[in-house]
């Protein structure tokens, strides 16, 4: 029904709500299964000003046709004698037909006399009235104060001089004439504003009436109607819309339709919606899955120091480990049980080294490695997953991904949460090289739309070489880190009992940037967390990320 | 990352030549470092306190350069230039030597043996003749505070102090004391302090204040005194302002202290390494002797140069370029990192110099070679790694039903794991002991106190801080919550919930009692008590009394739903009525949750790997079947095959009518395809090759025709794998008896699960003799058929016509004990009630 810009045409869906009511009354009685139903709303168009007005709007018509040049909506209200908003109507009725007549918006303001001033100019001023009440004897003060003018016209009539009063007079002040007789001047000047005449009075007087409420100044808004290029006397009656008897009858053929306002917008569509960071981790899933990696179980957020650092050869006393970076956990504090092989070979990697490293020489404690946290990073998940496939009987190439929550115990910011969702893919096979890092990672994000990259020298504990993935950024005409990868070291690989020509591949990078720069997002809390901007949510269109 | 500032004419003069901000970055991130920012002291001075303050600052232009956190040797001027220098060839990496005093002994430093109770440990050295400038000074102390942030570990590892050595008279002491007992006068204070006062004293110094608790409770504190009893300094804290050191200083004592004795000899090395340029003889640094309390002597610096022999091809290998070894050796003396080839076929020499610690693997070599070559001029290839993908189970579902739960009308939400204590348990009217929530010890506010247990707090939070939006709010969120649980490595596990909300004028328990069955339409969970879904009233003190059911799905409860108690939506600042419901998710997974993926790792390493420091690849296993000898023959012959191809010939399994165990068994013995001459083998070979994928629910053989294999041969070659790697004999045998043991133990835990039973659901219509029947009569004796695996399942009267109902009953049966015939006899066996019986429908499952 938007279609229509016409007011005077409005749809009112009716909704019945009874059934609501029922369902809860049978419900609070405890009856069974209650199915809710909902009546559909019959969408019943009302012209509101009907066909029962065609009357107005021909006389309006002729009244056009007569006049020359035009003629004004008010002026046209009071020579038809009916109210200035039914000839308003009229006109958009008659807009809504098409170029009938032209319509000018025309406003302009005048003098009307105000409920007061009305009672004014038919009774005269309450100065005027007191003036004729009092009798040439005179009147008790009291008695005047009892008429309903008697308070404001006795001040007024005083300072007039008209009246003068006798406070010794025996029985109280007794109120006498002074003059023989007034011109009441305040009711002649509203007897002139009634007329039309208003401007004959200068503005200081209109103001002085207007302060006393007699006069007030009114802004009136009319039309100046004008004929149209398709004008006409007679109108025909369009249709709104098709119905099922016209098409039955077949009348639709004789009938003329209301032309449709396409400038509308459309009703929105009753619908719920997904959220732009799960359709961005959709999209990464799916790219993923198209390059034949399998997904990871992430679903455990409490990990031990030792596989989320230890097992990933990052010495104990990393500044990762820092009470500032990680959150540890009170309850439960201790991880129980690990695999107690493969505890002594991470134990001695670190303190002594082997498998052909110096290790970082230094008391390593299993204290430490217990520490339960939430976990930093989804390379925890990954060490376990690696330590799975190098217990398997025979080693088989293996291309992993996961895109889970991370904690880090870090000051907040604009960017920066508590907690946000890290995508890293994993590949291990024989052979391995850096090149083929490089070019799994320039598959990867030629998926992203992303085709420019280079790569930085970088260090991180756990892989070496280590590289900072950069890509072009032609908005802002420079080279912005998109990700970080490397290949993992021997020392976190070899103890797990990998095969020694196995190497490990891997990359990771954040869900939430990608994302705020996808849709837009400044605050990465109007986009995570309960203070998202669900106008935001509903607003944001699919994603597609090579688009 | 830590980041060095330096002026950048300074840089420009001591690399030889200037550069363009846009060159400058290049090569910075060709060498992986990043010029982070261009900015001077007045502008880093007006930002941080305004520009009134920073009027007479410099303006001199600065480089702030992020380094990576292993390369100490580049956290000063020096270093960096040294390596930039080295990496440009313009310049041979300097040669670090210790040398003795001219004439005269080193200087001494004893360890006392009190000081194994606080900072064990001590190194020492001496550069001699060393010439300060303004510039040079400046960046000796910054590198010791960048030191100190970095490898130090805020000096709780390693603290360094530096000494003018002609204010002082060796040897020096360091030991260990009560508080009280120390009294100096700390660097730039005008008078002497106990160490007790100076505590009290720094406890608000801005600096030294965070390195207070190193020491703070220990019942002495380590210091260090010269000769004469003057006190050099109070480690971690403060030196002494005795021999504080200026740009007058010519001789400079070097000691560091220290918890890790291995990160103490790195710092004193990179100390010495970058300064000692700027001795009277560049790059000597004077030895000093280090006495322990046990009477041993140890001499620092260590400036330790080791050698490593690596291949060109590994190089090449792991890089993935294919440069010559001679190549190779120049690529790598680019980073500091002295190689040459021996000249055995592609082995090269590297030198590792004492300013490069964080070479500790050849993995560390490989990568310095590959930023050498240019990672970017690396070609990009593609591993020819074949994989299929796979989904996580769990991962999977939720897609499929975050998609249909938004085409449902609701909106889906995103909220924290971490949340506050209240939020999950006053809030909703639950104590915290109640929960299972861990508890996160070190949370910097109230909001990261504990991980939720429940979805539905920061659902109604979402509500909150969108009470401007249109009502109705339907949210929904299928996230993780965290629970305690012992069973796990961890004592927690995650727990996959489904939580939806509606929010409105009216409380609207119909639409998320509607959402509820939407949803279990879509994990195709029917209606009904027992195997389908039902809600039944529950208690919780959530929900508004009455209005709270709990979710049974086949008899276990899921979740529960209803309407919010009021105290609750007033406790999350809402004001309208709200009814929600939270339910897990997991239990939906069905049967993929046996093959469910799972972080868990085992415990015990069934396989015994090999731990070689060199590699050595291990031979295929061979496909060879366990045996070939069969009552037809030896598979492995042609007569064998012979005589099972005349078996055959008029036979289409070995054993009986249908395909069995005995067909499984017999076509394992055959070693490969048979030959096409044998037509009846090959025919039958194919046949049984197609239930490949069933051969576990074929029926059991009931004789044997695979005979058992001979005793192993005493071949050693047929071990796949030295198991052990062990030389010694004897101890792998024991080996090899622990190791029959667990594969003994393996397989009899294996054979306890249960085989995979292959079911039938049938659905039988059971007609009356006539209208007169008595139908719960007949449902009675139907459902008195007791049978080994026939279970029997719901009923119902279908009107047939002329007032006859038929009984349409359920059962499901295990194909192997119970056929339909069987079930047919037994129950047209009730002939007063019973016409007949037929199979209306037949699944199996």
């Amino acid at each position: 029904m938007v279609y229509f810009s016409s007011p005077t045409f409005v749809a009112f869906g009716v909704r019945d709500t009874l059934n609501m009511a029922d369902v809860l009354a049978r419900r609070s009685c405890g009856l069974g299964h209650v199915r809710f139903e909902k009546t559909t709303s019959h969408p019943a168009s009302i012209g509101a000003s009907s066909m029962a007005d065609t009357g107005v709007l021909e006389a309006l018509l002729q009244r056009v046709e007569k006049a020359d040049g035009g003629v004004d909506s008010l002026a046209a209200a009071a020579g038809l004698g009916v109210d200035h908003q039914v000839i308003v109507g009229a006109v958009k009725s008659l807009q809504a037909l098409g170029d009938v007549i032209s319509a000018e918006l025309r406003s302009s303001k005048h003098w009307e006399l105000t409920e007061e001033g009305t009672e004014t100019a038919e009774q005269g001023s309450h100065e005027a009235r007191v003036f004729s009440s009092i009798p040439a004897e005179g009147l008790p003060q009291a008695e005047l104060m009892k008429l309903s003018f008697g308070k404001i016209g006795f001040s007024k009539a005083m300072s007039n001089n008209w009246i003068r009063v006798d406070k010794s007079h025996e029985g109280g002040p007794r109120i006498f004439r002074t003059v023989e007789s007034i011109q009441d001047q305040v009711r002649e000047k509203l007897l002139l504003v009634k007329r039309g005449d208003a401007a004959q009075l200068d503005e200081k007087e209109k103001n002085e009436l207007k302060k006393r409420k007699l006069l007030a100044e009114v802004t009136v808004k009319s039309y100046w109607i004008a004929k149209g290029s398709s004008f006409s006397t007679t109108i025909t009656k369009q249709e709104t819309e098709l119905t099922p008897e016209m098409i039955a009858t077949g009348s639709w053929k004789e009938k003329k339709f209301k032309p449709y306002n396409f400038e509308a917008m459309g009703v929105a569509p009753d619908c719920g919606h997904l959220h732009p960071l799960m359709k961005v981790r959709t999209q990464f899933r799916q790219i993923f899955l198209e390059m034949g990696f399998s997904e990871m179980p992430t679903n455990n957020f409490i990990e031990s120091s030792f596989w989320n650092f230890d097992s990933l050869f990052q010495p104990q006393q990393h500044p990762a480990r820092d009470q500032h970076d990680t959150f540890f956990l009170s309850d439960p504090a201790l991880a129980q049980e690990f695999p107690p092989e493969y505890l002594e070979r991470v134990k001695k990697v670190h303190s002594e080294g082997g498998y052909g490293s110096q290790g970082y020489k230094y008391d390593w404690k299993i204290e430490e490695a217990r520490k339960n946290i939430l976990r930093t990073h989804t390379t925890a998940v990954s060490a376990r997953m690696l330590y799975k496939l190098a217990q398997q009987e025979k080693f088989t190439p293996v291309k992993y991904f996961s895109i889970d929550r991370v904690f880090r115990n870090e000051t907040l910011d604009a960017t920066h949460l508590a907690e946000f969702h890290q995508i890293e893919g994993v590949v291990a096979d024989y052979g391995l090289t850096l090149g083929d890092l490089m070019g799994v990672l320039h598959q990867f994000f030629t998926k992203l739309g992303i085709t420019k990259l280079r790569f930085k020298p970088a260090y991180n504990p756990y892989t070496e070489p280590s590289m900072e993935v950069f890509s072009y950024h032609e908005g802002l005409k420079k080279w912005v880190e998109v990700g970080n990868s490397g290949v993992f070291r021997p020392e976190m690989l070899l103890p797990m009992g990998l095969p020694e020509d196995v190497s490990v591949i891997a990359w990771g990078l954040s869900l939430e940037r990608p994302t705020m720069i996808k849709y837009g997002i400044n605050n990465i809390r109007e986009l995570v967390g309960h203070k998202v901007n669900l106008q935001m949510v509903y607003d944001s269109p699919i994603c597609r990320l090579d688009s | 990352m830590p980041t060095v500032g330096v002026k950048r004419d300074f840089l420009f003069n001591a690399l030889g030549r200037t550069y363009t901000d846009e060159e400058f970055d290049e090569l910075c991130f060709e060498f992986g470092l990043e010029l982070d920012e261009i900015t001077s002291e007045k502008e880093i001075i007006s930002r941080e306190q305004g520009d009134s303050k920073a009027s007479g600052a410099s303006d001199l232009i600065l480089y702030k350069i992020d380094v990576p956190a292993n390369r100490y040797d580049l956290l000063c001027l020096e270093g960096l230039v040294r390596g930039l220098q080295v990496f440009k060839n313009k310049l041979e990496a300097p040669r670090y030597r210790r040398v003795s005093p001219d004439g005269g002994e080193p200087q001494r430093l004893i360890i006392t043996k009190e000081t194994a109770a606080v900072r064990p440990h001590a190194v020492a050295a001496v550069l001699r003749n060393i010439t300060f400038t303004q510039e040079r000074y400046d960046s000796f102390i910054e590198l010791q505070e960048k030191l100190h942030q970095n490898i130090c570990r805020k000096r709780s590892l390693v603290a360094i102090g530096t000494h003018d050595l002609d204010t002082i008279s060796g040897p020096f002491t360091y030991t260990a004391k009560a508080p009280g007992d120390i009294c100096f006068r700390p660097l730039n204070q005008t008078k002497e302090y106990t160490a007790t006062q100076l505590m009290s004293l720094y406890k608000t110094d801005s600096h030294l204040r965070h390195y207070l608790p190193i020491i703070e409770d220990k019942l002495v504190y380590p210091v260090i005194y010269d000769s004469n009893g003057v006190v050099l300094s109070m480690p971690p804290i403060i030196n002494g302002d005795h021999s504080k050191i200026s740009l007058q200083t010519k001789n400079v004592f070097i000691e560091c202290t220290a918890t890790d004795l291995t990160k103490a000899k790195i710092v004193l090395d990179m100390m010495v390494t970058m300064f000692s340029e700027y001795c009277a003889q560049p790059f000597t640094v004077e030895q000093a002797e280090v006495v322990y309390p046990d009477g041993k002597t140890c001499v620092y610096p260590e400036l330790a140069y080791r050698k490593e022999k690596l291949s060109g091809e590994f190089i090449n290998r792991k890089v993935g370029i294919r440069e010559s070894t001679d190549r190779i050796a120049q690529l790598l003396t680019r980073m500091c990192l002295l190689s040459q080839p021996t000249g055995v076929g592609d082995e090269i020499e590297v030198e590792i110099p004492p300013t490069r610690p964080d070479v500790i693997h050849a993995c560390d070599i490989m990568e310095d070679a590959a930023i050498a070559y240019g990672f970017n001029n690396i070609t990009r290839t593609t591993p020819r790694t074949y994989t299929v993908a796979n989904q996580f189970p769990l991962n999977k579902l939720t897609e499929l039903l975050r998609q249909d739960l938004a085409a449902a009308g609701f909106t889906e939400a995103l909220n924290f794991a971490l949340c506050s204590q209240e939020d999950i348990a006053d809030k909703l009217g639950k104590k915290i002991s109640e929960t299972r929530a861990i508890h996160i010890s070190n949370p910097k506010t109230a909001e990261f106190q504990v991980a939720r247990t429940t979805v539905l707090p920061g659902l109604l939070k979402t509500v909150a801080a969108n009470r401007k939006m249109p009502l109705p709010l339907k949210l929904f969120e299928i996230s993780d919550v965290v629970l305690k649980d012992e069973s796990k490595d961890v004592g927690a596990r995650n727990s996959r919930r489904f939580c939806a909300i509606y929010y409105n004028k009216t409380p609207g328990f119909e639409v998320i009692h509607g959402l509820l069955d939407r949803t279990m339409q879509l994990l195709d969970v029917k209606p009904a008590r027992g195997e389908g879904y039902h809600i039944q009233a529950a208690d919780d003190s959530t929900f508004f009394p009455g209005r709270c059911a709990e979710i049974f799905v086949g008899r276990k409860s899921v979740g529960r739903l209803g309407v919010l108690h009021p105290d609750v939506v007033s406790r999350f600042e809402l004001t309208m009525p709200c009814s929600a419901l939270e339910m897990d998710v997991e239990p939906f997974l069905g049967f993929t949750a046996e093959v469910l993926l799972t972080h868990d790792v085992p415990m015990q390493e069934t396989f015994k790997h090999q731990f070689p420091a060199r590699s050595q690849s291990r031979p295929a296993l061979p496909s060879r079947p366990p045996t070939t000898k069969t009552v037809f023959g030896d598979m492995s012959s042609q007569a064998g095959l012979e005589a099972l191809d005349g078996f055959l010939a008029d036979r289409s399994y070995v054993e009986g009518f249908t395909a069995s165990q005995a067909d499984a068994a017999v076509f394992d013995a055959i070693p490969s395809p048979p030959p096409p001459a044998f037509c009846h083998l090959r025919r039958w070979w194919s046949h049984i090759k197609s239930f490949q994928t069933e051969r576990a629910r074929l029926p059991p053989a009931k004789s044997q025709f695979v005979l058992p294999p001979a005793p192993p041969a005493s071949d050693a070659g047929e071990d796949d794998v030295d198991l052990f790697g062990s030389d010694d004999e004897e101890e792998s045998t024991e080996a090899a008896r622990i190791r029959e043991q667990r594969l003994a133990d393996y397989a009899a835990k294996k054979s306890k699960k249960p085989a995979l039973v292959a079911k039938s659901s049938i659905l039988l219509d059971v007609k009356p003799w006539d209208d007169e029947t008595d139908m719960a009569k007949l449902e009675e004796c139907v459902r008195s058929v007791v049978m080994e695996g026939l279970l029997w399942g719901q009923a119902k009267l279908v009107p047939v016509g002329y007032g006859i109902r038929k009984l349409q009953i359920g059962c499901v049966v295990e194909d192997e004990k119970v056929g339909t015939d069987l079930l047919e006899e037994a129950i047209t066996a009730f002939e007063e009630y019973v016409q007949s019986v037929d199979v209306a429908a037949f699944n199996k499952i």
